[in-house]
Protein backbone atom coordinates (compact mmCIF):
# COMPACT_ATOMS: atom_id res chain seq x y z
CA UNK A 1 0.00 0.00 0.00
CA UNK A 2 3.06 2.26 0.10
CA UNK A 3 2.53 3.96 -3.21
CA UNK A 4 4.67 7.04 -3.81
CA UNK A 5 2.95 10.27 -2.89
CA UNK A 6 1.51 12.31 -5.75
CA UNK A 7 2.70 15.87 -6.27
CA UNK A 8 -0.63 17.13 -5.04
CA UNK A 9 -0.23 15.28 -1.74
CA UNK A 10 3.36 16.41 -1.28
CA UNK A 11 2.32 20.00 -1.89
CA UNK A 12 -0.54 19.84 0.61
CA UNK A 13 1.70 18.32 3.28
CA UNK A 14 4.41 20.92 2.72
CA UNK A 15 2.03 23.88 2.66
CA UNK A 16 -0.02 22.51 5.55
CA UNK A 17 2.89 21.99 7.90
CA UNK A 18 4.49 25.28 6.87
CA UNK A 19 1.22 26.98 7.82
CA UNK A 20 1.14 25.15 11.17
CA UNK A 21 4.75 25.82 12.12
CA UNK A 22 5.93 29.02 10.39
CA UNK A 23 4.17 31.42 12.83
CA UNK A 24 5.81 29.71 15.79
CA UNK A 25 9.21 29.65 14.10
CA UNK A 26 8.94 33.39 13.38
CA UNK A 27 7.94 33.99 17.00
CA UNK A 28 10.97 32.06 18.23
CA UNK A 29 13.39 33.84 15.87
CA UNK A 30 12.12 37.27 16.85
CA UNK A 31 12.42 36.47 20.54
CA UNK A 32 16.20 36.77 19.99
CA UNK A 33 15.84 40.16 18.33
CA UNK A 34 17.80 43.00 19.94
CA UNK A 35 15.33 45.67 18.84
CA UNK A 36 12.29 46.59 20.87
CA UNK A 37 10.42 47.03 17.59
CA UNK A 38 9.50 43.41 17.29
CA UNK A 39 9.28 43.37 13.52
CA UNK A 40 12.62 44.99 12.68
CA UNK A 41 15.65 42.73 12.99
CA UNK A 42 18.50 44.44 14.84
CA UNK A 43 20.88 41.62 15.64
CA UNK A 44 20.96 38.65 18.00
CA UNK A 45 20.36 39.20 21.67
CA UNK A 46 19.09 37.30 24.69
CA UNK A 47 18.22 40.41 26.66
CA UNK A 48 14.46 39.72 26.65
CA UNK A 49 15.10 36.39 28.34
CA UNK A 50 17.24 38.08 30.98
CA UNK A 51 14.63 40.74 31.52
CA UNK A 52 11.89 38.10 31.72
CA UNK A 53 13.75 36.12 34.36
CA UNK A 54 14.06 39.25 36.49
CA UNK A 55 10.43 40.22 36.10
CA UNK A 56 8.87 39.50 39.51
CA UNK A 57 5.33 39.72 38.17
CA UNK A 58 5.93 37.04 35.54
CA UNK A 59 7.71 34.76 37.97
CA UNK A 60 4.86 35.12 40.48
CA UNK A 61 2.29 34.40 37.79
CA UNK A 62 4.26 31.36 36.64
CA UNK A 63 4.38 30.05 40.19
CA UNK A 64 0.63 30.54 40.73
CA UNK A 65 -0.09 28.81 37.40
CA UNK A 66 2.09 25.85 38.28
CA UNK A 67 0.49 25.44 41.72
CA UNK A 68 -3.00 25.59 40.22
CA UNK A 69 -2.10 23.15 37.45
CA UNK A 70 -0.56 20.54 39.76
CA UNK A 71 -3.39 20.68 42.32
CA UNK A 72 -6.25 20.77 39.84
CA UNK A 73 -4.90 18.06 37.54
CA UNK A 74 -4.27 15.71 40.47
CA UNK A 75 -7.76 16.29 41.89
CA UNK A 76 -9.27 16.00 38.42
CA UNK A 77 -7.49 12.72 37.78
CA UNK A 78 -8.85 11.19 41.00
CA UNK A 79 -12.40 12.46 40.50
CA UNK A 80 -12.39 11.72 36.77
CA UNK A 81 -11.18 8.15 37.28
CA UNK A 82 -13.92 7.61 39.86
CA UNK A 83 -16.51 9.06 37.48
CA UNK A 84 -15.27 6.82 34.65
CA UNK A 85 -15.43 3.77 36.92
CA UNK A 86 -18.97 4.67 37.96
CA UNK A 87 -20.06 5.19 34.36
CA UNK A 88 -18.53 2.03 32.94
CA UNK A 89 -18.82 -0.46 35.81
CA UNK A 90 -22.11 0.55 37.43
CA UNK A 91 -24.84 0.27 34.88
CA UNK A 92 -27.65 1.26 37.19
CA UNK A 93 -27.89 3.86 39.86
CA UNK A 94 -30.43 6.62 40.46
CA UNK A 95 -29.73 9.67 38.30
CA UNK A 96 -27.26 7.94 36.00
CA UNK A 97 -28.50 9.84 32.93
CA UNK A 98 -28.03 13.18 34.66
CA UNK A 99 -24.57 12.06 35.77
CA UNK A 100 -23.40 11.07 32.30
CA UNK A 101 -24.90 14.28 30.92
CA UNK A 102 -22.92 16.31 33.44
CA UNK A 103 -19.73 14.46 32.51
CA UNK A 104 -20.11 15.15 28.79
CA UNK A 105 -21.56 18.67 28.90
CA UNK A 106 -18.47 20.63 30.05
CA UNK A 107 -16.54 19.29 27.05
CA UNK A 108 -18.67 21.30 24.65
CA UNK A 109 -19.72 24.13 26.93
CA UNK A 110 -18.11 27.47 25.93
CA UNK A 111 -15.49 28.68 28.44
CA UNK A 112 -17.26 31.98 28.95
CA UNK A 113 -20.35 30.19 30.27
CA UNK A 114 -18.41 27.89 32.62
CA UNK A 115 -16.42 30.85 33.93
CA UNK A 116 -19.45 33.08 34.44
CA UNK A 117 -21.53 30.38 36.13
CA UNK A 118 -18.76 29.41 38.56
CA UNK A 119 -18.06 33.02 39.45
CA UNK A 120 -21.73 33.58 40.22
CA UNK A 121 -21.69 30.48 42.44
CA UNK A 122 -18.58 31.59 44.34
CA UNK A 123 -20.14 35.01 44.93
CA UNK A 124 -23.45 33.47 46.00
CA UNK A 125 -21.80 31.33 48.67
CA UNK A 126 -19.38 34.08 49.65
CA UNK A 127 -16.15 32.24 48.82
CA UNK A 128 -13.01 34.41 48.63
CA UNK A 129 -11.66 34.31 45.11
CA UNK A 130 -8.05 33.32 44.45
CA UNK A 131 -5.90 30.26 43.84
CA UNK A 132 -8.42 28.02 45.58
CA UNK A 133 -11.35 29.00 43.36
CA UNK A 134 -9.25 28.59 40.19
CA UNK A 135 -8.32 25.09 41.36
CA UNK A 136 -12.01 24.25 41.92
CA UNK A 137 -12.94 25.57 38.47
CA UNK A 138 -10.13 23.80 36.61
CA UNK A 139 -10.78 20.54 38.44
CA UNK A 140 -14.43 20.67 37.39
CA UNK A 141 -13.88 20.84 33.66
CA UNK A 142 -10.66 18.79 33.59
CA UNK A 143 -12.23 15.84 35.47
CA UNK A 144 -14.65 15.43 32.57
CA UNK A 145 -11.77 15.07 30.10
CA UNK A 146 -10.12 12.52 32.42
CA UNK A 147 -13.42 10.63 32.74
CA UNK A 148 -13.72 10.35 28.94
CA UNK A 149 -10.12 9.20 28.44
CA UNK A 150 -10.23 6.65 31.29
CA UNK A 151 -13.70 5.32 30.46
CA UNK A 152 -12.67 4.47 26.91
CA UNK A 153 -9.83 2.41 28.35
CA UNK A 154 -12.10 0.78 30.96
CA UNK A 155 -14.65 -0.21 28.30
CA UNK A 156 -11.98 -1.95 26.26
CA UNK A 157 -10.81 -4.28 29.02
CA UNK A 158 -12.40 -7.47 30.19
CA UNK A 159 -14.41 -7.15 33.39
CA UNK A 160 -14.00 -10.87 34.10
CA UNK A 161 -10.36 -10.17 35.06
CA UNK A 162 -11.60 -8.22 38.06
CA UNK A 163 -14.09 -10.95 38.86
CA UNK A 164 -11.35 -13.57 38.66
CA UNK A 165 -9.26 -11.61 41.15
CA UNK A 166 -12.27 -11.35 43.47
CA UNK A 167 -12.95 -15.09 43.15
CA UNK A 168 -9.35 -15.80 44.03
CA UNK A 169 -9.80 -13.96 47.32
CA UNK A 170 -8.76 -10.40 46.57
CA UNK A 171 -10.62 -7.69 48.40
CA UNK A 172 -12.31 -5.23 45.99
CA UNK A 173 -9.64 -2.65 46.80
CA UNK A 174 -6.81 -5.15 46.15
CA UNK A 175 -8.46 -6.17 42.89
CA UNK A 176 -8.63 -2.54 41.84
CA UNK A 177 -5.04 -1.89 42.90
CA UNK A 178 -3.41 -4.95 41.35
CA UNK A 179 -5.63 -5.65 38.32
CA UNK A 180 -7.59 -2.60 37.23
CA UNK A 181 -5.15 0.18 38.01
CA UNK A 182 -2.14 -1.25 36.12
CA UNK A 183 -4.30 -1.72 33.04
CA UNK A 184 -5.87 1.73 33.04
CA UNK A 185 -2.63 3.44 34.18
CA UNK A 186 -1.68 4.76 30.71
CA UNK A 187 -5.10 6.38 30.37
CA UNK A 188 -4.89 7.81 33.89
CA UNK A 189 -1.46 9.28 33.14
CA UNK A 190 -2.56 10.82 29.87
CA UNK A 191 -5.64 12.16 31.64
CA UNK A 192 -3.38 13.86 34.18
CA UNK A 193 -1.19 15.34 31.43
CA UNK A 194 -4.24 16.55 29.55
CA UNK A 195 -5.67 18.23 32.67
CA UNK A 196 -2.30 19.78 33.40
CA UNK A 197 -2.07 21.31 29.92
CA UNK A 198 -5.69 22.47 29.98
CA UNK A 199 -5.04 24.21 33.28
CA UNK A 200 -1.81 25.86 32.06
CA UNK A 201 -3.62 27.03 28.96
CA UNK A 202 -6.81 28.43 30.40
CA UNK A 203 -7.36 32.17 30.17
CA UNK A 204 -11.12 32.66 30.13
CA UNK A 205 -12.29 30.59 33.12
CA UNK A 206 -9.38 31.74 35.30
CA UNK A 207 -10.11 35.40 34.47
CA UNK A 208 -13.68 34.99 35.71
CA UNK A 209 -12.99 33.13 38.93
CA UNK A 210 -9.71 34.70 40.07
CA UNK A 211 -9.38 37.34 42.75
CA UNK A 212 -7.32 40.52 42.63
CA UNK A 213 -4.26 38.95 44.26
CA UNK A 214 -3.72 35.86 42.13
CA UNK A 215 -2.82 36.30 38.48
CA UNK A 216 -2.06 33.27 36.35
CA UNK A 217 0.39 33.31 33.45
CA UNK A 218 -2.28 33.36 30.69
CA UNK A 219 -4.01 36.30 32.39
CA UNK A 220 -0.68 38.14 32.62
CA UNK A 221 0.18 37.34 28.99
CA UNK A 222 -3.24 38.43 27.78
CA UNK A 223 -3.10 41.76 29.56
CA UNK A 224 0.35 42.54 28.15
CA UNK A 225 -0.37 41.55 24.54
CA UNK A 226 -3.76 43.20 24.35
CA UNK A 227 -2.11 46.40 23.21
CA UNK A 228 0.32 44.81 20.78
CA UNK A 229 3.34 42.63 20.30
CA UNK A 230 5.80 42.56 23.21
CA UNK A 231 9.33 41.07 22.97
CA UNK A 232 9.27 39.71 26.53
CA UNK A 233 6.19 37.68 25.64
CA UNK A 234 8.04 36.33 22.59
CA UNK A 235 10.77 35.08 24.91
CA UNK A 236 8.22 33.58 27.29
CA UNK A 237 6.41 31.89 24.38
CA UNK A 238 9.68 30.43 23.15
CA UNK A 239 10.37 28.93 26.57
CA UNK A 240 6.85 27.47 26.75
CA UNK A 241 6.99 26.05 23.21
CA UNK A 242 10.39 24.53 24.01
CA UNK A 243 9.13 22.86 27.19
CA UNK A 244 6.07 21.42 25.44
CA UNK A 245 8.13 20.13 22.52
CA UNK A 246 10.60 18.39 24.81
CA UNK A 247 7.73 16.96 26.88
CA UNK A 248 5.88 15.56 23.87
CA UNK A 249 9.06 14.12 22.34
CA UNK A 250 10.03 12.39 25.60
CA UNK A 251 6.49 11.05 26.07
CA UNK A 252 6.37 9.63 22.56
CA UNK A 253 9.84 8.06 22.88
CA UNK A 254 8.87 6.47 26.21
CA UNK A 255 5.64 5.08 24.80
CA UNK A 256 7.46 3.73 21.73
CA UNK A 257 9.97 2.01 24.00
CA UNK A 258 7.19 0.53 26.09
CA UNK A 259 5.52 -0.87 22.99
CA UNK A 260 8.83 -2.30 21.76
CA UNK A 261 9.41 -3.88 25.18
CA UNK A 262 5.95 -5.40 25.16
CA UNK A 263 6.51 -6.80 21.70
CA UNK A 264 9.73 -8.38 22.90
CA UNK A 265 7.88 -9.89 25.84
CA UNK A 266 5.21 -11.18 23.51
CA UNK A 267 7.86 -12.85 21.38
CA UNK A 268 9.43 -14.49 24.43
CA UNK A 269 6.03 -15.55 25.71
CA UNK A 270 5.26 -17.18 22.36
CA UNK A 271 8.63 -18.94 22.20
CA UNK A 272 8.54 -20.34 25.70
CA UNK A 273 4.98 -20.85 26.86
CA UNK A 274 5.84 -24.11 28.62
CA UNK A 275 8.81 -22.86 30.60
CA UNK A 276 6.74 -20.01 32.01
CA UNK A 277 6.97 -20.57 35.77
CA UNK A 278 3.79 -22.30 36.79
CA UNK A 279 4.07 -20.75 40.21
CA UNK A 280 3.52 -17.24 38.88
CA UNK A 281 0.50 -15.69 40.45
CA UNK A 282 -2.63 -16.08 38.38
CA UNK A 283 -3.46 -12.41 38.41
CA UNK A 284 -0.06 -11.47 37.06
CA UNK A 285 -0.32 -13.97 34.25
CA UNK A 286 -3.72 -12.66 33.28
CA UNK A 287 -2.50 -9.09 33.31
CA UNK A 288 0.45 -9.97 31.15
CA UNK A 289 -1.86 -11.58 28.58
CA UNK A 290 -3.99 -8.49 28.53
CA UNK A 291 -0.92 -6.31 28.00
CA UNK A 292 0.22 -8.50 25.15
CA UNK A 293 -3.19 -8.15 23.53
CA UNK A 294 -2.73 -4.47 23.93
CA UNK A 295 0.73 -4.43 22.43
CA UNK A 296 -0.64 -6.42 19.52
CA UNK A 297 -3.43 -3.91 19.07
CA UNK A 298 -1.12 -0.92 19.24
CA UNK A 299 1.39 -2.66 17.03
CA UNK A 300 -1.34 -3.15 14.44
CA UNK A 301 -2.35 0.48 14.78
CA UNK A 302 1.20 1.85 14.50
CA UNK B 1 -24.41 -1.71 46.56
CA UNK B 2 -21.86 -1.51 49.34
CA UNK B 3 -20.46 1.63 50.87
CA UNK B 4 -17.31 1.75 48.79
CA UNK B 5 -19.13 1.50 45.48
CA UNK B 6 -21.55 4.12 46.72
CA UNK B 7 -18.68 6.49 47.48
CA UNK B 8 -17.21 6.05 44.00
CA UNK B 9 -20.45 7.37 42.52
CA UNK B 10 -21.33 9.95 45.13
CA UNK B 11 -18.08 11.93 45.26
CA UNK B 12 -17.83 12.88 41.56
CA UNK B 13 -21.62 13.16 41.36
CA UNK B 14 -21.76 15.65 44.22
CA UNK B 15 -18.81 17.57 42.78
CA UNK B 16 -20.52 17.98 39.40
CA UNK B 17 -23.87 18.88 40.93
CA UNK B 18 -22.23 21.50 43.13
CA UNK B 19 -19.84 23.00 40.60
CA UNK B 20 -21.63 22.48 37.32
CA UNK B 21 -25.38 22.03 37.72
CA UNK B 22 -26.03 24.52 40.52
CA UNK B 23 -23.89 27.29 38.94
CA UNK B 24 -25.85 26.76 35.76
CA UNK B 25 -29.16 27.13 37.60
CA UNK B 26 -27.78 30.32 39.18
CA UNK B 27 -27.10 31.76 35.70
CA UNK B 28 -30.64 30.86 34.67
CA UNK B 29 -32.07 32.55 37.74
CA UNK B 30 -29.99 35.72 37.39
CA UNK B 31 -30.90 36.00 33.72
CA UNK B 32 -34.54 36.30 34.88
CA UNK B 33 -33.75 38.89 37.56
CA UNK B 34 -33.61 42.67 37.40
CA UNK B 35 -30.44 44.74 37.27
CA UNK B 36 -29.86 46.73 40.43
CA UNK B 37 -27.22 49.09 41.75
CA UNK B 38 -26.28 46.96 44.73
CA UNK B 39 -23.98 44.13 45.73
CA UNK B 40 -24.68 41.69 44.17
CA UNK B 41 -25.97 43.85 41.33
CA UNK B 42 -29.31 42.16 40.78
CA UNK B 43 -32.64 41.58 42.55
CA UNK B 44 -34.42 39.61 43.89
CA UNK B 45 -32.20 37.43 46.02
CA UNK B 46 -33.70 34.28 47.39
CA UNK B 47 -34.49 34.70 51.09
CA UNK B 48 -35.29 31.30 52.53
CA UNK B 49 -35.92 32.66 56.03
CA UNK B 50 -39.21 34.16 54.83
CA UNK B 51 -40.54 30.64 54.21
CA UNK B 52 -43.00 29.74 51.50
CA UNK B 53 -44.14 33.36 51.04
CA UNK B 54 -40.55 34.39 50.37
CA UNK B 55 -40.16 31.66 47.73
CA UNK B 56 -43.43 32.70 46.08
CA UNK B 57 -42.39 36.33 46.00
CA UNK B 58 -39.01 35.34 44.61
CA UNK B 59 -40.60 33.54 41.66
CA UNK B 60 -43.12 36.26 41.00
CA UNK B 61 -40.33 38.79 40.49
CA UNK B 62 -38.58 36.79 37.81
CA UNK B 63 -39.39 37.80 34.25
CA UNK B 64 -38.11 37.71 30.70
CA UNK B 65 -37.21 41.41 30.64
CA UNK B 66 -33.51 40.80 29.92
CA UNK B 67 -34.32 38.54 26.99
CA UNK B 68 -36.68 41.18 25.64
CA UNK B 69 -33.85 43.71 25.99
CA UNK B 70 -31.50 41.45 24.00
CA UNK B 71 -34.16 41.18 21.32
CA UNK B 72 -34.73 44.95 21.02
CA UNK B 73 -31.09 46.10 21.16
CA UNK B 74 -29.56 45.41 17.76
CA UNK B 75 -26.03 45.11 19.25
CA UNK B 76 -26.90 41.72 20.72
CA UNK B 77 -28.70 39.99 17.93
CA UNK B 78 -26.17 41.38 15.45
CA UNK B 79 -23.36 39.83 17.46
CA UNK B 80 -25.24 36.52 17.62
CA UNK B 81 -25.65 36.62 13.84
CA UNK B 82 -22.01 37.57 13.32
CA UNK B 83 -20.82 34.76 15.64
CA UNK B 84 -22.81 32.18 13.72
CA UNK B 85 -21.70 33.61 10.36
CA UNK B 86 -18.04 33.68 11.35
CA UNK B 87 -18.30 30.16 12.79
CA UNK B 88 -19.94 28.84 9.60
CA UNK B 89 -17.49 30.45 7.18
CA UNK B 90 -14.44 29.52 9.24
CA UNK B 91 -15.65 25.91 9.59
CA UNK B 92 -15.86 25.74 5.79
CA UNK B 93 -12.40 27.32 5.40
CA UNK B 94 -10.90 24.93 7.97
CA UNK B 95 -12.38 21.99 6.06
CA UNK B 96 -10.91 23.36 2.83
CA UNK B 97 -7.44 23.63 4.36
CA UNK B 98 -7.65 20.55 6.57
CA UNK B 99 -9.01 17.95 4.15
CA UNK B 100 -6.05 17.95 1.72
CA UNK B 101 -3.64 17.66 4.67
CA UNK B 102 -5.57 14.77 6.23
CA UNK B 103 -5.85 13.12 2.81
CA UNK B 104 -2.12 13.39 2.11
CA UNK B 105 -1.32 12.08 5.61
CA UNK B 106 -3.51 9.02 5.05
CA UNK B 107 -1.78 8.37 1.69
CA UNK B 108 1.73 8.88 3.06
CA UNK B 109 3.97 5.83 3.61
CA UNK B 110 2.93 4.14 6.84
CA UNK B 111 6.38 4.70 8.34
CA UNK B 112 5.84 8.48 8.20
CA UNK B 113 2.38 8.47 9.70
CA UNK B 114 3.21 8.45 13.44
CA UNK B 115 5.57 11.39 12.89
CA UNK B 116 3.00 13.28 10.84
CA UNK B 117 0.39 12.62 13.54
CA UNK B 118 2.73 13.95 16.19
CA UNK B 119 3.39 17.06 14.09
CA UNK B 120 -0.36 17.73 13.94
CA UNK B 121 -0.89 17.12 17.66
CA UNK B 122 2.13 19.11 18.90
CA UNK B 123 0.58 22.58 18.30
CA UNK B 124 -2.48 21.33 20.17
CA UNK B 125 -0.39 20.95 23.33
CA UNK B 126 1.14 24.41 22.98
CA UNK B 127 -0.70 27.32 24.50
CA UNK B 128 -3.72 28.48 22.51
CA UNK B 129 -3.01 32.05 23.56
CA UNK B 130 0.54 31.90 22.19
CA UNK B 131 -0.63 30.46 18.89
CA UNK B 132 -3.10 33.33 18.43
CA UNK B 133 -0.48 35.83 19.58
CA UNK B 134 2.04 34.59 17.00
CA UNK B 135 -0.23 35.96 14.26
CA UNK B 136 -0.31 39.45 15.75
CA UNK B 137 3.32 40.02 14.81
CA UNK B 138 2.80 38.56 11.35
CA UNK B 139 -0.36 40.40 10.36
CA UNK B 140 0.20 43.87 11.83
CA UNK B 141 0.68 46.80 9.46
CA UNK B 142 4.45 46.83 9.91
CA UNK B 143 4.49 43.09 10.54
CA UNK B 144 6.34 40.21 9.01
CA UNK B 145 3.89 39.54 6.16
CA UNK B 146 3.72 43.15 4.99
CA UNK B 147 7.48 43.58 5.28
CA UNK B 148 7.99 40.44 3.23
CA UNK B 149 5.50 41.43 0.52
CA UNK B 150 6.97 44.94 0.24
CA UNK B 151 10.49 43.49 0.08
CA UNK B 152 9.50 41.26 -2.83
CA UNK B 153 7.96 44.28 -4.51
CA UNK B 154 4.52 42.70 -4.85
CA UNK B 155 2.86 45.59 -3.00
CA UNK B 156 3.84 49.22 -2.47
CA UNK B 157 1.93 50.04 0.69
CA UNK B 158 1.12 47.71 3.57
CA UNK B 159 -2.18 45.83 3.81
CA UNK B 160 -4.40 46.29 6.82
CA UNK B 161 -5.10 42.73 7.90
CA UNK B 162 -4.89 42.85 11.68
CA UNK B 163 -8.20 43.96 13.24
CA UNK B 164 -10.26 42.85 10.22
CA UNK B 165 -12.48 39.78 9.72
CA UNK B 166 -9.71 38.25 7.57
CA UNK B 167 -7.38 38.15 10.57
CA UNK B 168 -10.10 36.45 12.64
CA UNK B 169 -10.59 33.81 9.93
CA UNK B 170 -6.84 33.17 9.71
CA UNK B 171 -6.64 32.86 13.50
CA UNK B 172 -9.55 30.40 13.68
CA UNK B 173 -8.36 28.22 10.80
CA UNK B 174 -4.87 28.14 12.31
CA UNK B 175 -5.86 27.22 15.86
CA UNK B 176 -8.69 24.81 15.05
CA UNK B 177 -6.95 22.98 12.17
CA UNK B 178 -5.92 19.91 14.26
CA UNK B 179 -9.57 19.39 15.30
CA UNK B 180 -10.48 19.11 11.60
CA UNK B 181 -7.48 17.07 10.45
CA UNK B 182 -7.56 14.33 13.11
CA UNK B 183 -11.12 12.96 12.66
CA UNK B 184 -10.87 13.10 8.85
CA UNK B 185 -7.47 11.42 8.92
CA UNK B 186 -8.74 8.63 11.16
CA UNK B 187 -11.57 7.77 8.73
CA UNK B 188 -9.39 8.08 5.62
CA UNK B 189 -6.66 5.95 7.13
CA UNK B 190 -9.06 3.03 7.62
CA UNK B 191 -10.24 3.24 4.02
CA UNK B 192 -9.42 0.35 1.75
CA UNK B 193 -7.42 1.64 -1.25
CA UNK B 194 -8.58 -1.28 -3.40
CA UNK B 195 -12.04 0.30 -3.42
CA UNK B 196 -10.58 3.15 -5.45
CA UNK B 197 -8.89 0.72 -7.81
CA UNK B 198 -12.20 -1.12 -8.21
CA UNK B 199 -13.96 2.15 -9.02
CA UNK B 200 -11.32 2.99 -11.60
CA UNK B 201 -11.54 -0.50 -13.12
CA UNK B 202 -15.25 0.01 -13.45
CA UNK B 203 -14.66 3.16 -15.48
CA UNK B 204 -14.52 5.99 -12.95
CA UNK B 205 -12.02 8.74 -13.58
CA UNK B 206 -9.84 9.31 -10.53
CA UNK B 207 -11.67 12.59 -9.93
CA UNK B 208 -15.12 10.98 -9.88
CA UNK B 209 -13.77 8.09 -7.79
CA UNK B 210 -12.70 10.70 -5.26
CA UNK B 211 -16.20 12.23 -5.05
CA UNK B 212 -18.09 8.92 -5.28
CA UNK B 213 -15.90 6.73 -3.04
CA UNK B 214 -13.44 8.67 -0.86
CA UNK B 215 -15.66 11.55 0.24
CA UNK B 216 -18.70 9.39 1.19
CA UNK B 217 -16.44 7.05 3.16
CA UNK B 218 -14.89 9.99 5.00
CA UNK B 219 -18.23 11.64 5.74
CA UNK B 220 -18.32 10.85 9.45
CA UNK B 221 -14.84 12.28 9.89
CA UNK B 222 -15.80 15.39 7.92
CA UNK B 223 -18.99 15.91 9.91
CA UNK B 224 -17.24 15.34 13.24
CA UNK B 225 -14.45 17.75 12.28
CA UNK B 226 -16.95 20.43 11.25
CA UNK B 227 -18.84 20.19 14.56
CA UNK B 228 -15.60 20.21 16.56
CA UNK B 229 -14.75 23.54 14.91
CA UNK B 230 -18.22 25.09 14.66
CA UNK B 231 -19.37 24.53 18.27
CA UNK B 232 -16.46 26.10 20.19
CA UNK B 233 -15.87 28.92 17.68
CA UNK B 234 -19.31 30.32 18.51
CA UNK B 235 -18.23 31.04 22.06
CA UNK B 236 -14.72 32.16 21.09
CA UNK B 237 -13.32 35.10 23.05
CA UNK B 238 -9.53 35.19 22.60
CA UNK B 239 -9.34 35.26 18.79
CA UNK B 240 -11.81 38.12 18.17
CA UNK B 241 -10.30 40.19 20.99
CA UNK B 242 -6.70 39.82 19.86
CA UNK B 243 -7.05 39.68 16.08
CA UNK B 244 -10.46 41.23 15.40
CA UNK B 245 -10.16 44.67 16.92
CA UNK B 246 -13.15 46.60 18.17
CA UNK B 247 -15.37 46.18 15.11
CA UNK B 248 -15.78 42.41 15.29
CA UNK B 249 -18.40 41.53 17.88
CA UNK B 250 -18.62 37.87 18.61
CA UNK B 251 -20.93 36.72 21.35
CA UNK B 252 -18.22 35.48 23.72
CA UNK B 253 -16.67 38.93 23.64
CA UNK B 254 -20.03 40.66 24.19
CA UNK B 255 -20.66 38.47 27.24
CA UNK B 256 -17.21 39.31 28.59
CA UNK B 257 -17.67 43.07 28.09
CA UNK B 258 -21.18 42.99 29.53
CA UNK B 259 -19.87 41.32 32.65
CA UNK B 260 -16.51 42.99 33.21
CA UNK B 261 -17.05 46.45 31.71
CA UNK B 262 -20.78 47.14 32.12
CA UNK B 263 -21.19 45.03 35.26
CA UNK B 264 -24.61 44.02 34.02
CA UNK B 265 -24.86 40.49 35.39
CA UNK B 266 -28.47 39.76 34.43
CA UNK B 267 -27.86 40.69 30.78
CA UNK B 268 -24.57 38.74 30.70
CA UNK B 269 -26.44 35.71 32.08
CA UNK B 270 -29.18 36.05 29.49
CA UNK B 271 -26.52 36.21 26.73
CA UNK B 272 -24.99 33.00 28.14
CA UNK B 273 -28.35 31.21 28.17
CA UNK B 274 -29.12 32.17 24.57
CA UNK B 275 -25.64 31.12 23.42
CA UNK B 276 -26.29 27.76 25.05
CA UNK B 277 -29.71 27.44 23.37
CA UNK B 278 -28.07 28.12 19.99
CA UNK B 279 -25.42 25.48 20.64
CA UNK B 280 -27.83 22.79 21.91
CA UNK B 281 -28.89 21.85 18.36
CA UNK B 282 -25.37 21.26 16.95
CA UNK B 283 -24.29 19.55 20.20
CA UNK B 284 -27.17 17.05 20.05
CA UNK B 285 -26.57 16.46 16.32
CA UNK B 286 -22.88 15.92 16.99
CA UNK B 287 -23.56 13.30 19.65
CA UNK B 288 -25.89 11.44 17.29
CA UNK B 289 -23.23 11.43 14.57
CA UNK B 290 -20.68 10.11 17.07
CA UNK B 291 -23.05 7.30 18.06
CA UNK B 292 -23.71 6.37 14.44
CA UNK B 293 -19.99 6.30 13.77
CA UNK B 294 -19.41 4.03 16.75
CA UNK B 295 -22.14 1.69 15.56
CA UNK B 296 -20.62 1.71 12.07
CA UNK B 297 -17.18 0.72 13.33
CA UNK B 298 -18.40 -2.08 15.60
Amino acid sequence: MNRPLSWFNITSLTLGFTFLYLPMVILIIYSFNASKLVTVWAGFSTKWYVRLLHDEQFLDAAWVTLKVAVCSSTLATILGTMAAYALVRMRRFPGRTLFSGMVYAPLVMPDVIIGLSLLLLFIAIGLDRGVFTIVLAHTTFAMCYVAIVVSSRLTSFDESLEEAALDLGCTPFDAFKSVTLPIIAPAVISGWLLSFTLSLDDLVIASFVTGPSSTTLPIKIFSSIRLGVNPEINALSTIMIGLVTVGVLVASLVSRNTIAKREREELEANLAPVTEPAMASVTEGVVRDEEIEDARASGARG
Amino acid sequence: MNLRRLLIVIVPYAWLVGLFLIPFLIILKISLSDTAIAIPPYTPTLDLSAGWAGIKEFFSELDLENYYFLWTDSLYWKSFVSSITIATISTFLTLLVGFPIAYAMARAPSAWRPTLMMLVILPFWTSFLIRVYSWMGILSTNGFLNNFLMWTGLIDSPFHILNTPTAVYIGIVYTYLPFMILPIYSTLEKMDISLLEAAEDLGCTSRSAFWLVTVPLARYGIIAGCFLVFIPVNGEFVIPSLLGGSRINMIGKVLWDEFFNNRDWPVASAVAIILLLILVVPIVLFQRVQQKQEEATV
